[in-house]
Protein backbone atom coordinates (compact mmCIF):
# COMPACT_ATOMS: atom_id res chain seq x y z
CA UNK A 1 0.00 0.00 0.00
CA UNK A 2 1.08 3.56 -0.60
CA UNK A 3 -0.43 6.79 0.65
CA UNK A 4 -1.25 9.57 -1.78
CA UNK A 5 -1.72 13.09 -0.42
CA UNK A 6 -3.69 15.69 -2.36
CA UNK A 7 -3.76 19.44 -1.87
CA UNK A 8 -5.41 22.60 -3.16
CA UNK A 9 -7.37 22.17 -6.41
CA UNK A 10 -6.40 18.48 -6.70
CA UNK A 11 -8.05 17.82 -3.34
CA UNK A 12 -11.22 19.52 -4.56
CA UNK A 13 -11.26 17.80 -7.97
CA UNK A 14 -10.87 14.34 -6.48
CA UNK A 15 -12.86 15.03 -3.33
CA UNK A 16 -10.33 13.43 -0.99
CA UNK A 17 -7.25 14.69 0.84
CA UNK A 18 -5.70 11.24 1.08
CA UNK A 19 -5.88 8.06 -0.95
CA UNK A 20 -4.56 4.70 0.10
CA UNK A 21 -3.85 2.48 -2.87
CA UNK A 22 -2.64 -1.05 -3.37
CA UNK A 23 0.31 -0.24 -5.60
CA UNK A 24 4.03 -0.14 -4.90
CA UNK A 25 7.39 -0.27 -6.66
CA UNK A 26 6.11 2.02 -9.36
CA UNK A 27 7.82 5.21 -10.39
CA UNK A 28 6.30 8.60 -9.67
CA UNK A 29 5.69 8.92 -13.43
CA UNK A 30 3.76 5.66 -13.50
CA UNK A 31 1.67 6.69 -10.51
CA UNK A 32 0.86 9.98 -12.22
CA UNK A 33 -0.34 8.05 -15.27
CA UNK A 34 -2.41 5.75 -13.04
CA UNK A 35 -3.98 8.77 -11.32
CA UNK A 36 -4.86 10.41 -14.62
CA UNK A 37 -6.53 7.19 -15.76
CA UNK A 38 -8.50 6.79 -12.54
CA UNK A 39 -9.45 10.45 -12.30
CA UNK A 40 -9.93 11.82 -15.80
CA UNK A 41 -10.60 15.31 -14.42
CA UNK A 42 -7.01 15.52 -13.18
CA UNK A 43 -3.93 16.71 -15.09
CA UNK A 44 -0.65 16.14 -13.26
CA UNK A 45 1.68 17.45 -15.95
CA UNK A 46 2.77 20.57 -14.08
CA UNK A 47 2.39 19.08 -10.63
CA UNK A 48 5.48 18.40 -8.57
CA UNK A 49 5.73 15.41 -6.30
CA UNK A 50 7.27 14.64 -2.95
CA UNK A 51 7.99 11.17 -1.67
CA UNK A 52 8.20 10.97 2.12
CA UNK A 53 8.32 14.77 2.32
CA UNK A 54 11.26 15.22 -0.06
CA UNK A 55 10.87 16.54 -3.61
CA UNK A 56 11.05 13.67 -6.09
CA UNK A 57 11.32 13.25 -9.86
CA UNK A 58 9.19 11.17 -12.23
CA UNK A 59 11.90 8.47 -12.03
CA UNK A 60 11.73 8.12 -8.24
CA UNK A 61 10.49 4.68 -7.20
CA UNK A 62 7.66 4.61 -4.66
CA UNK A 63 7.89 1.65 -2.32
CA UNK A 64 5.55 -0.13 0.03
CA UNK A 65 4.49 2.18 2.87
CA UNK A 66 5.77 5.33 1.17
CA UNK A 67 3.78 8.56 1.09
CA UNK A 68 3.61 10.39 -2.22
CA UNK A 69 2.27 13.93 -2.23
CA UNK A 70 1.19 15.78 -5.35
CA UNK A 71 2.31 19.38 -5.00
CA UNK A 72 0.52 21.80 -7.35
CA UNK A 73 2.30 25.10 -8.04
CA UNK A 74 2.70 26.69 -4.64
CA UNK A 75 1.56 30.13 -3.53
CA UNK A 76 2.60 30.63 0.07
CA UNK A 77 4.13 33.69 1.64
CA UNK B 1 4.40 30.12 23.78
CA UNK B 2 6.10 27.71 21.48
CA UNK B 3 9.85 27.31 21.27
CA UNK B 4 9.94 25.85 17.77
CA UNK B 5 11.65 28.15 15.27
CA UNK B 6 9.39 27.03 12.41
CA UNK B 7 5.63 26.81 12.58
CA UNK B 8 2.50 26.29 10.54
CA UNK B 9 -0.36 27.61 12.68
CA UNK B 10 -4.11 28.05 12.32
CA UNK B 11 -4.38 30.94 14.76
CA UNK B 12 -3.21 34.56 14.44
CA UNK B 13 0.58 34.88 14.50
CA UNK B 14 2.11 36.72 17.46
CA UNK B 15 4.80 38.84 15.75
CA UNK B 16 6.62 39.60 18.99
CA UNK B 17 6.82 35.92 19.82
CA UNK B 18 8.52 35.18 16.46
CA UNK B 19 10.96 38.05 17.05
CA UNK B 20 11.85 36.75 20.49
CA UNK B 21 12.84 33.38 19.05
CA UNK B 22 15.84 34.90 17.25
CA UNK B 23 16.95 37.11 20.13
CA UNK B 24 20.70 36.76 20.63
CA UNK B 25 23.18 38.62 22.82
CA UNK B 26 25.48 38.93 19.80
CA UNK B 27 22.75 40.30 17.55
CA UNK B 28 22.95 43.95 16.61
CA UNK B 29 19.95 43.77 14.31
CA UNK B 30 16.69 41.89 13.91
CA UNK B 31 14.63 42.24 10.75
CA UNK B 32 10.98 41.20 10.88
CA UNK B 33 9.08 40.65 7.65
CA UNK B 34 5.30 40.56 7.90
CA UNK B 35 3.36 39.29 4.90
CA UNK B 36 -0.26 40.44 4.91
CA UNK B 37 -3.41 39.76 2.88
CA UNK B 38 -3.80 42.32 0.09
CA UNK B 39 -7.21 43.47 -1.07
CA UNK B 40 -6.52 44.57 -4.67
CA UNK B 41 -4.44 42.49 -7.11
CA UNK B 42 -4.28 43.76 -10.70
CA UNK B 43 -7.62 45.51 -10.28
CA UNK B 44 -9.36 42.49 -8.81
CA UNK B 45 -10.80 42.68 -5.33
CA UNK B 46 -10.07 39.88 -2.88
CA UNK B 47 -12.79 39.29 -0.28
CA UNK B 48 -10.78 36.87 1.83
CA UNK B 49 -8.26 34.05 1.51
CA UNK B 50 -7.75 30.50 2.56
CA UNK B 51 -4.27 29.04 3.04
CA UNK B 52 -3.59 25.33 3.04
CA UNK B 53 -0.27 23.62 3.82
CA UNK B 54 1.38 20.22 3.83
CA UNK B 55 2.55 20.94 7.36
CA UNK B 56 5.16 18.27 8.00
CA UNK B 57 6.90 18.92 4.69
CA UNK B 58 6.53 22.69 5.05
CA UNK B 59 8.43 22.54 8.34
CA UNK B 60 11.18 20.48 6.66
CA UNK B 61 11.42 23.09 3.91
CA UNK B 62 11.65 25.90 6.49
CA UNK B 63 14.52 23.96 8.07
CA UNK B 64 16.16 23.63 4.67
CA UNK B 65 15.85 27.39 4.11
CA UNK B 66 17.44 27.92 7.52
CA UNK B 67 20.29 25.62 6.51
CA UNK B 68 20.79 27.55 3.28
CA UNK B 69 20.90 30.78 5.28
CA UNK B 70 23.47 29.27 7.65
CA UNK B 71 25.65 28.35 4.67
CA UNK B 72 25.54 31.89 3.30
CA UNK B 73 25.44 33.87 6.53
CA UNK B 74 26.70 31.68 9.41
CA UNK B 75 25.87 34.26 12.07
CA UNK B 76 22.24 34.75 11.05
CA UNK B 77 19.42 33.09 12.93
CA UNK B 78 15.93 32.72 11.43
CA UNK B 79 12.42 31.94 12.68
CA UNK B 80 9.37 31.55 10.43
CA UNK B 81 5.65 31.23 11.21
CA UNK B 82 3.08 30.75 8.44
CA UNK B 83 -0.64 30.87 9.01
CA UNK B 84 -3.18 28.49 7.47
CA UNK B 85 -6.98 28.58 7.28
CA UNK B 86 -9.31 31.50 6.67
CA UNK B 87 -7.68 34.97 6.53
CA UNK B 88 -9.29 38.37 6.13
CA UNK B 89 -7.83 41.41 4.36
CA UNK B 90 -4.81 42.79 6.29
CA UNK B 91 -4.43 39.63 8.36
CA UNK B 92 -0.88 38.39 8.81
CA UNK B 93 -0.07 35.36 6.66
CA UNK B 94 3.63 34.96 7.36
CA UNK B 95 6.24 36.34 9.76
CA UNK B 96 9.99 35.94 9.23
CA UNK B 97 12.46 37.16 11.86
CA UNK B 98 16.21 37.18 11.26
CA UNK B 99 18.85 38.28 13.74
CA UNK B 100 22.52 38.90 13.00
CA UNK B 101 25.41 40.91 14.42
CA UNK B 102 24.98 43.59 11.71
CA UNK B 103 21.92 44.86 9.83
CA UNK B 104 22.94 44.14 6.23
CA UNK B 105 22.89 40.38 6.72
CA UNK B 106 19.60 40.56 8.63
CA UNK B 107 17.98 42.33 5.66
CA UNK B 108 19.52 40.08 3.01
CA UNK B 109 18.81 36.81 4.78
CA UNK B 110 15.22 37.87 5.44
CA UNK B 111 14.57 38.61 1.77
CA UNK B 112 16.25 35.33 0.83
CA UNK B 113 13.89 33.50 3.19
CA UNK B 114 10.66 34.90 1.69
CA UNK B 115 11.92 34.27 -1.85
CA UNK B 116 12.68 30.64 -0.99
CA UNK B 117 9.33 30.19 0.78
CA UNK B 118 7.64 31.12 -2.49
CA UNK B 119 9.76 28.54 -4.33
CA UNK B 120 9.90 25.41 -2.18
CA UNK B 121 7.46 25.43 0.74
CA UNK B 122 4.23 23.48 0.08
CA UNK B 123 1.64 26.10 0.97
CA UNK B 124 -1.29 27.13 -1.22
CA UNK B 125 -3.52 30.18 -1.30
CA UNK B 126 -7.15 30.16 -2.41
CA UNK B 127 -8.52 33.53 -3.45
CA UNK B 128 -12.18 34.35 -2.86
CA UNK B 129 -13.43 37.10 -5.18
CA UNK B 130 -16.88 38.56 -5.70
CA UNK B 131 -17.30 36.42 -8.83
CA UNK B 132 -15.60 33.18 -7.83
CA UNK B 133 -12.66 31.39 -6.27
CA UNK B 134 -9.33 30.03 -7.43
CA UNK B 135 -6.35 28.16 -6.00
CA UNK B 136 -3.40 30.34 -6.93
CA UNK B 137 -0.28 28.85 -8.43
CA UNK B 138 1.64 31.76 -9.82
CA UNK B 139 5.02 30.10 -9.90
CA UNK B 140 4.88 27.83 -12.90
CA UNK B 141 8.22 29.18 -14.03
CA UNK B 142 9.85 27.66 -10.97
CA UNK B 143 10.73 24.01 -11.04
CA UNK B 144 12.17 23.59 -7.59
CA UNK B 145 13.48 20.08 -7.39
CA UNK B 146 16.19 20.82 -4.85
CA UNK B 147 19.22 18.67 -4.41
CA UNK B 148 18.93 15.37 -2.66
CA UNK B 149 16.99 12.21 -3.13
CA UNK B 150 13.78 11.41 -1.35
CA UNK B 151 14.24 9.82 2.01
CA UNK B 152 12.69 6.42 2.45
CA UNK B 153 13.25 6.25 6.17
CA UNK B 154 9.80 7.37 7.21
CA UNK B 155 6.89 5.06 6.86
CA UNK B 156 3.26 5.80 7.49
CA UNK B 157 0.56 3.24 7.59
CA UNK B 158 -2.72 3.59 5.76
CA UNK B 159 -5.73 4.55 7.83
Amino acid sequence: MINILLFAHLQELIGESKLCIDLSNLTVGQIKEWMETQYSQVNLQHVMTAVNEEFATDATVVKEGDTIAFIPPISGG
Amino acid sequence: MTTSLFEIIDKPIDVEEVRQKVTDRNAGAITVFIGTVREMTKGKKTLHLEYQAYPSMAIKMFEQISKEIQERWPEAKVAISHRVGHLEISDIAVVIAVSSPHRKIAYEANEFAIDRIKQIVPIWKKEYWEDGTEWIGDQLENVPYPKGNPSTSEEESCD
